[in-house]
């Protein structure tokens, strides 16, 4: 129910050998900037992992990681649980952690969670306590230096002004007024004791890429909410259950849902409440993905 | 305030608007000559923006009491749009006529060239935007240089604000002559020179009645005219090794082809280690059928039939066509640190995949970017300045001239923490290993091998091939420490053997009848590197080779390369500088304990495994 049971059979092949998808040449050129940036990150960075929240970006993050690596993930991923995720969601994770012989580490803000923190007590207020401060308590633990994450600039403003290879200070904050300059495939490796570089490699990759990709690599995804399943509707982002609604859509498979996004003139994160007014901007000064 | 309605696209229909490729595009120019405005014109005009956008970018002007700008639409932090300027650079995506566009908005401010150079370094093309009222600024031609360091070399210059100056042609004449006069000095034609008014659409996403003496296309149609740079993958081959991984059976080399080709069964030769190897198959992950072959963009991964030694760093070529090698580069460096450059003091240089510490050796020239004249000699090049500089590095690079490898041409400098700036190198600088280098590449690449390879001895002895030199003043103990560490290494079971260099005088040596130093430190060498080759752990002392130690150790490392040479210093005492070594040791009492150190620093090298003769976990290539 999950998206393709089976391994992927599909051929796929590149432009330089015979029979390959022209049209498809942003795509791989794309992928090849993303591999060279995980193959950075795997080289220079001890401790390493990787965010994955289920989400069609981190998933596709997850794909190219294994591309990089010949079908091996060298590094723990973190799944930071809020405990209002979709039922669905986990179910998936668990099946391609088996599948994908996945180091799978299991994050939560358990002490906010038992003071009965929820998206009642307001997005933002909420988001921070399960998910920023989650995240934090979890790098914390496990004192990660690399943290690969799989925002893309096209999701809003302040993801637009990333680096590939991004300084967290001490406390996990962004200092977007300083940000380290990076030329020429040449990223910021080396830091001060105490914080860490977070890693974006889908940087370039735009929404109706990434859906490109999950068509071209046959990559096993969360059919059931992405698509419309004849309600008329589907979930374009998803996020936590309260704070994520579906979109109207009629689109049943990925190729229409290409075609939608290239005459939808809705922003991706419309269905996100905590990106209202300014919550983002904050939201990632202090550490949020 | 009116918004002009979404033009049609050509791509409405479905089928239209695929795209067949992605093209990145810079705009520059000094602050405030309407980089953002030029920005957020070309989104709304061609109908790229979402729904709701400006009527909610509308909403907060009102509320704030200010006048709506375009420029506010990508300027996302709250300081950003408090103070009216782009702070870092905002990646923006808009699709036009089978091209997907990425718009990165660079900063005009001085204070932020970083920033506007992070964005440029990524772009293929720029526009560079001046203001026909403030004509020529300082910023716009900082910037024009750097887009032509940074290899940005298509670019169209938009005249804006022609609105301001009645959108007379003079005005616009006069503005187009001085830039591209000062271009020329660069070697940059710029492809069009379009007069236009971002605020008033005029000749943005269409030519209009404005300016009806301007002939030449929109803003929007010129993007159409730069050209995806495809000529890479005509050059010859360059493969920067970024990694080498034994996840399973396989050992895999990766990197991304910078230049040219390759394909399954080339000879690829490794610089500066010249080992060479031929490709065995081309790796990959869910392709099927997997690669025969793969060109200049492509991040790799190579399998070889010979297991040699290779690692991060290296550059791999065909044959006929290896880069250059030396440690010292002349270079055209833009200078982006805190603290201004200086001679004699460490920085690492980066190059491709390489990195190997560094210093300034020569400051020539300081160019100023506003009338591209010389300044006189400095000692330092400080924040944003662009300087004409020879680097040494600490052991010899790989790398090409930019004018003709962009890739391997280019470095940046770290300076601590941070990079802190970037270069094209324009010439090699000979060091004095160049004719050993010459002699060392020319025997390997004749070398008759046997079929037993450097790994198969290094699995089978426990340890890799080593050169451990004391180097010291005389009565130091160099000889006595060198003879008590071969004793242990022997009685740990390792392929240990101290060749002193004296043992040479009266045999191979015997025919030199003038004392000529280089000759002798060149046969020691050849004698040294014959020894490795067995896979021995080559123990020796700089007595008798009358040469300063910085040379002979030098020498020793060019005509062994690849293989290590581990230098421990023996001095007298700790005052004064001390030379740049693994270990030293002043005055030792205790030579147990410096054997000891000794061979820990092996085993954290690497080059001894653990625990000895242990062979199942030892790892000789990573
Ligand atoms: N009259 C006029 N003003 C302009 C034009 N383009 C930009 N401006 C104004 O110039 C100022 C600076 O523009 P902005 O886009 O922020 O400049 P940037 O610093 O280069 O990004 C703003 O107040 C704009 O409204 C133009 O074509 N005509």
């Amino acid at each position: 129910r999950l998206g393709p049971r089976t391994p992927p059979t599909v051929k796929i092949c590149r432009p330089t050998c015979t029979g390959g998808d022209a049209s498809m040449n942003h795509i791989r050129q794309l992928e090849d900037q993303s591999v060279y940036i995980l193959r950075e990150a795997y080289k220079n960075f001890d401790n390493l992992a990787m965010l994955w929240s289920m989400g069609k970006d981190s998933t596709v993050l997850l794909w190219l990681a294994r591309k990089a690596f010949f079908g091996h993930v060298p590094f723990p991923l973190l799944h930071v649980d809020t405990s209002f995720k979709i039922p669905e969601m986990i179910e998936y994770r668990d099946r391609l952690a088996r599948e994908w012989r996945l180091n799978l580490i299991v994050g939560q803000n358990k002490k906010a969670l038992a003071e009965g923190m929820n998206h009642t007590k307001g997005r933002v207020e909420c988001c921070t306590a399960l998910k920023t401060q989650g995240l934090k308590q979890l790098l914390e633990e496990k004192g990660y230096t690399g943290v690969i994450l799989g925002v893309r600039s096209d999701e809003d403003s302040t993801r637009a002004k990333e680096r590939y290879f991004s300084p967290r200070d001490k406390n996990n904050e962004w200092d977007f007024r300083d940000q380290p300059p990076e030329l020429w495939d040449q990223y910021k490796l080396s830091f001060p004791p105490g914080t860490h570089i977070r890693i974006h490699p889908l940087l370039d990759w735009t929404e109706i890429n990434i859906w490109e990709y999950i068509k071209l690599e046959n990559i096993p995804f969360l059919d059931h909410l992405y698509l419309d399943q004849g309600t008329g509707k589907r979930y374009r982002s998803l996020g936590c259950a309260p704070c994520t609604t579906p979109i109207d859509s009629t689109s049943k498979n990925v190729d229409e849902v290409i075609i939608e996004l290239r005459n939808t003139k809705v922003a991706e994160r419309a269905g996100r409440a905590q990106d209202e007014g300014r919550g983002m901007e904050q939201l990632r000064k202090d550490g949020y993905m | 305030m009116t918004v002009t309605p979404a033009i049609s696209k050509p791509n409405d229909t479905p089928q239209d608007n695929s795209i067949r490729e992605r093209m990145n595009i810079v705009i520059v120019g000094h602050v405030d000559h309407g980089k953002s405005t030029l920005l957020g014109r070309l989104y709304a005009d061609t109908g790229t923006l979402p729904t709701g956008k400006i009527e909610k970018i509308q909403a907060i002007c009102k509320q704030q009491g200010k006048e709506f700008e375009y420029a506010f639409l990508f300027d996302a932090f709250l300081e950003e749009q408090q103070q009216g300027i782009t702070i870092d650079t905002a990646r923006t995506f808009f699709s036009w006529g089978g091209r997907q566009y990425i718009i990165i908005d660079a900063p005009g401010h001085k204070e932020f060239l970083k920033n506007m150079v992070s964005g440029a370094a990524r772009a293929e093309a720029a526009l560079l935007v001046i203001d026909a009222l403030e004509g020529v600024r300082d910023q716009s031609k900082r910037h024009g240089l750097l887009l032509s360091m940074l290899g940005v070399k298509q670019v169209t210059v938009v005249v804006n604000k022609m609105d301001l100056v009645n959108y007379r042609e003079d005005t616009f004449q006069a503005i187009e002559k001085e830039y591209r006069e000062f271009l020329t000095q660069l070697n940059v034609i710029p492809q069009y020179v379009i007069p236009a008014s971002a605020k008033q659409g005029i000749n943005i996403i269409k030519s209009s009645q404005e300016t009806p003496w301007y002939t030449g296309p929109s803003v929007l149609d010129s993007l159409a005219h730069f050209h995806l740079e495809s000529k890479r993958a005509e050059q010859t081959l360059r493969l920067p090794i970024q990694d080498v991984y034994k996840f399973d059976a396989r050992r895999i080399l990766v990197g991304r082809i910078t230049a040219g080709k390759l394909k399954i069964g080339d000879r690829l030769v490794f610089s500066p280690s010249n080992k060479s190897a031929n490709i065995q198959t081309i790796e990959a992950f869910n392709l099927d059928p997997t690669p025969t072959q793969a060109e200049a963009g492509q991040s790799v991964g190579i399998t070889l039939d010979e297991q040699i030694f290779v690692e991060r760093g290296q550059i791999a070529t065909h044959d006929d066509a290896r880069p250059l090698v030396s440690t010292r580069i002349r270079a055209n460096l833009f200078w982006l640190g805190g603290r201004p450059l200086e001679t004699r003091r460490p920085y690492v240089l980066r190059l491709a995949t390489r990195e190997v510490p560094c210093e300034v050796a020569t400051i020539h020239r300081i160019v100023d970017a506003t009338n591209l004249d010389d300044r006189q000699t400095q000692t330092t090049v400080k924040r944003n300045e662009v300087a004409d500089i020879t680097l040494r590095t600490k052991s010899p690079i790989a790398f090409d001239l930019y004018a003709q490898f962009e890739t391997t041409g280019r470095f940046v400098l770290v300076d601590e923490y941070d990079v802190a700036g970037g270069g094209i190198i324009t010439e090699l600088v000979q060091d004095d290993q160049e004719d050993f280098r010459t002699e060392a590449r020319e025997r390997d690449s004749a070398w008759v091998k046997g079929d037993v390879g450097a790994e198969d001895r290094a699995q089978h002895y426990g340890h890799r091939a080593a050169v451990v030199l004391l180097t010291g003043p005389d009565a130091t103990a160099k000889g006595f420490l060198a003879r008590k560490l071969e004793t242990v290494l022997v009685a740990e079971g390792r392929h240990a053997y101290l060749l002193a260099p004296e043992n040479l005088q009266r045999g191979l040596d015997a025919d030199l009848v003038d004392t000529k130093p280089d000759e002798i430190i060149r046969r020691f060498g050849e004698v040294v590197r014959l020894l490795t080759d067995t896979g021995s752990l080559v123990i020796s002392t700089t007595n008798a080779l009358h040469e300063p130690t910085k040379h002979i150790v030098q020498t020793l490392q060019t005509l062994v390369n690849p293989i290590p040479v581990i230098t421990i210093h023996m001095a007298k005492d700790l005052l004064g500088p001390q030379p740049d070594t693994d270990l030293i040791f002043a005055g030792p009492e205790n030579f147990d304990d410096c054997t000891h150190q000794i061979i820990e620093l092996l085993k954290s090298r690497g080059i001894l495994a653990e625990p000895p003769s242990g062979r199942a976990d030892f790892q000789y290539s990573i």
